[in-house]
């Protein structure tokens, strides 16, 4: 964790239920100012979930979220002025222009008229998309799309970032693009929190949580997971030096990790 | 509430609207059609009652009688009847609603009494038509018989007391012609308007979450009340157009008279759209999907409009118990005051009821439809 700075995110073991499937599970970490933190997991463990309390979307059954200080439950309004959210489904509008969609977002988050043009130009510039402007979006490839998407949210220079599954269905390069433009976000300050199930990508993480069945079933830098699901290892077989894979530490800390009561394995 | 993002929403949508031409189109003719169906197919005028007669004795003073009949506009002589079979065939297979016999002995018993009978037989499946055209056969038979009773006093050479000592002198007032359309059409025109205007606002929201543009659209700072004001508004805009459009065909093609004053009838109809635009509005936000919104949307609003509005049954004539149902329907207002501003030509002040309680509908059905809207997921 970044030394000194307030976290931007705090959550204290937070809670989701949809009747009697808890889709969150007592989850706590923090996240600093700055910091990309990755949230890895399988589908349905409860990553979605959780960007969406985060973002005031859903309210939180039991616990406690604080985005940029603000407790989610109490001030979802004040949580959203301050956040930029990509949602898992591409959610810009596809019968209207790249900037007809953009200009659309920046009065709805109130850019200042001062600066809408310079935000414009700079989203336009950003996605790559210079001279494309007047292309309806539903022409636009998925790559394109994605970094308009991220273009949109962050106009209004958003605190924290929240990033649903960014890059699901983006070809590779494109995927290498917008993590480029995540680390540039994340220099100027933008904490960065994105969810995604390339293994691969968590690499790309200052830090990650693996999320399994709801609960956070480990949390570090990519580097420390890796020696942890090692260290499991090593008791029984010394002398093996060489790190696994994420995807092997992965796969190692969840069959590890103690099976919930209640929840069919 | 901030204007900024009122005015972003209203840019989007219309954008989108414009962007999708059959849409609008539709949005543009459905009241013309509707206009059309509704206007020519709801008739509530009695007009060429189709006629049998059956004269069993073919005089001088019957034909007489049956000429009277023939030459009423009311009814049209479809079946000159040669037996009792011939009368009940054409009756029970519907080509005639009223026969008319006239008895043997019929100018015998008028030329020694002064007193013949004739019968009517009547179709009375429609009970509404049956009874309109008793009437109008005991009107003919009436007038006959008082020019009969003229003619015998005249011919005995008596002082000719051509006043019959009390007399109805009846003379319509708002609807001069008594023609049923000119009170049907101010109706169609709210029946048009609640179900256009509804439509149109059933599928804003429903269209966001089938999309899912919804999921961000909640994620921003829009209030809902910013988000309904921006998505109605082009809306309104649409329905003023379709409003227009109704209200010309309605005195320009239907030629009902239209006496009342231009700013009263913007002003409601202003209003109803309003009302219209937020039931349906409401719909589409407790109802996530277009088709199951649009269908519910119409639902709410062609029902009540068609039954409860007075529009085809007086209101008078109801049930204590569906009297007072009526006043939560908002085109019961609507139709009185169109109805009032076209025949009558009520001023201003003769409305301010129906339009205070028009106003107080449309005012609540905005906070509720703005309320509706829950910006979460759960």
């Amino acid at each position: 964790m970044a030394g000194g700075t307030p976290a931007q995110i705090v959550v204290e073991d937070l809670v989701k239920r949809f009747g009697t499937f808890t889709a969150v599970d007592g989850v706590s970490f923090e996240v600093a100012r700055g910091e990309v933190m990755g949230f890895i997991g399988p589908n349905g463990a409860g990553k979605s979930t959780l960007i969406r309390i985060l973002c005031g979307l859903l309210r939180p059954s039991a616990g406690r979220a604080l985005v940029a200080g603000i407790d989610v439950a109490q001030d979802p309004e004040g949580v959203r002025r301050r956040i930029g959210y990509m949602s898992q489904k591409f959610s810009l509008y596809n019968d209207m222009s790249v900037i007809e969609n953009l200009q659309f977002f920046g009065g709805i988050y109130g850019v200042p008229r001062a600066d809408i043009a310079a935000r414009l130009r700079f989203a336009v510039d950003m996605a790559g998309l210079v001279g494309r402007e007047d292309a309806l979006v539903a022409t636009l490839a998925g790559g394109w799309k994605q970094r308009l998407a991220l273009g949109a949210a962050i106009l209004h220079r958003p605190a924290i970032l929240f990033l649903d599954e960014p890059t699901s269905g983006v070809d590779p390069s494109s995927r290498r693009r917008f993590w480029e433009l995540i680390h540039t976000l994340a220099q100027d300050g933008v904490s960065v929190l994105v969810s995604t199930h390339y293994m691969d990508e968590a690499e790309y993480c200052q830090r990650v949580a693996l999320i399994n069945r709801g609960r956070l079933i480990a949390l570090g830098t990519p580097l420390e997971l890796k020696q942890r699901a090692l260290g499991g290892e090593l008791g029984t077989a010394p002398g093996q030096r060489q790190l696994p894979s994420l995807e092997d530490s992965f796969v190692q800390l969840v069959s590890a990790s103690p099976a919930r009561a209640g929840v069919a394995a | 509430m901030r204007w900024r993002r009122v005015k972003a929403i209203v840019v989007k949508e219309s954008l989108q609207i414009v962007r999708d031409p059959r849409s609008l189109m539709i949005a543009l003719l459905i009241p013309v059609l509707q206009m059309f169906l509704l206007g020519y197919g709801i008739s509530l005028d009695v007009k060429q009652i189709p006629l049998c007669t059956y004269d069993r004795e073919d005089s001088q003073t019957s034909q007489d009688l049956l000429r009277q009949f023939s030459a009423s506009r009311y009814f049209s002589l479809q079946v000159q009847a040669t037996s009792y079979a011939d009368v009940a065939r054409s009756l029970d297979h519907g080509r005639c609603s009223v026969a008319i016999i006239i008895p043997s002995g019929f100018s015998k018993s008028m030329a020694d009494t002064g007193q013949g009978v004739v019968q009517a037989l009547l179709d009375a499946t429609d009970t509404n038509t049956a009874s309109l055209a008793a009437g109008y056969a005991t009107a003919v038979v009436t007038s006959y018989s008082a020019q009969v009773q003229l003619e015998s006093i005249q011919r005995r050479g008596g002082s000719v007391p051509t006043l019959t000592p009390v007399e109805v002198r009846a003379r319509v007032w708002f609807n001069e012609d008594l023609v049923s359309r000119n009170f049907i059409i101010p109706g169609v025109v709210a029946l048009v308007m609640a179900i256009v205007g509804a439509q149109l606002s059933s599928l804003t929201i429903a269209r966001e979450w089938e999309r899912g543009t919804m999921e961000l659209l909640v994620s921003t700072p829009i209030e809902p009340m910013e988000l309904m004001l921006g998505k109605l508004l082009p809306y309104f805009f649409i329905g003023m157009i379709d409003a227009c459009i109704c209200l010309a065909l309605a005195v320009f093609w239907f030629e009902v008279p239209f006496r009342g004053t231009l700013s009263a009838l913007f002003f409601t109809t202003g209003l109803f759209l309003t009302v219209v635009l937020c039931i349906g509005y409401y719909v589409s936000v407790s109802i996530r999907s277009q088709v199951g919104a649009s269908q519910v949307a119409l639902l709410l609003t062609m029902l009540p409009t068609t039954l409860l509005s007075g529009f085809t049954f007086p209101i008078d004539q109801m049930p204590a118990a569906v009297q007072a149902v009526t006043y939560i329907v908002s085109g019961r207002y609507y139709v009185t005051i169109l109805k009032a501003l076209f025949l009558k030509g009520a001023p201003w002040g003769e409305l301010l009821l129906p339009i205070l309680c028009l106003a107080l509908y449309a005012a609540v059905m905005v906070l509720l439809a703005a309320r509706a809207f829950r910006k979460t997921l759960d």
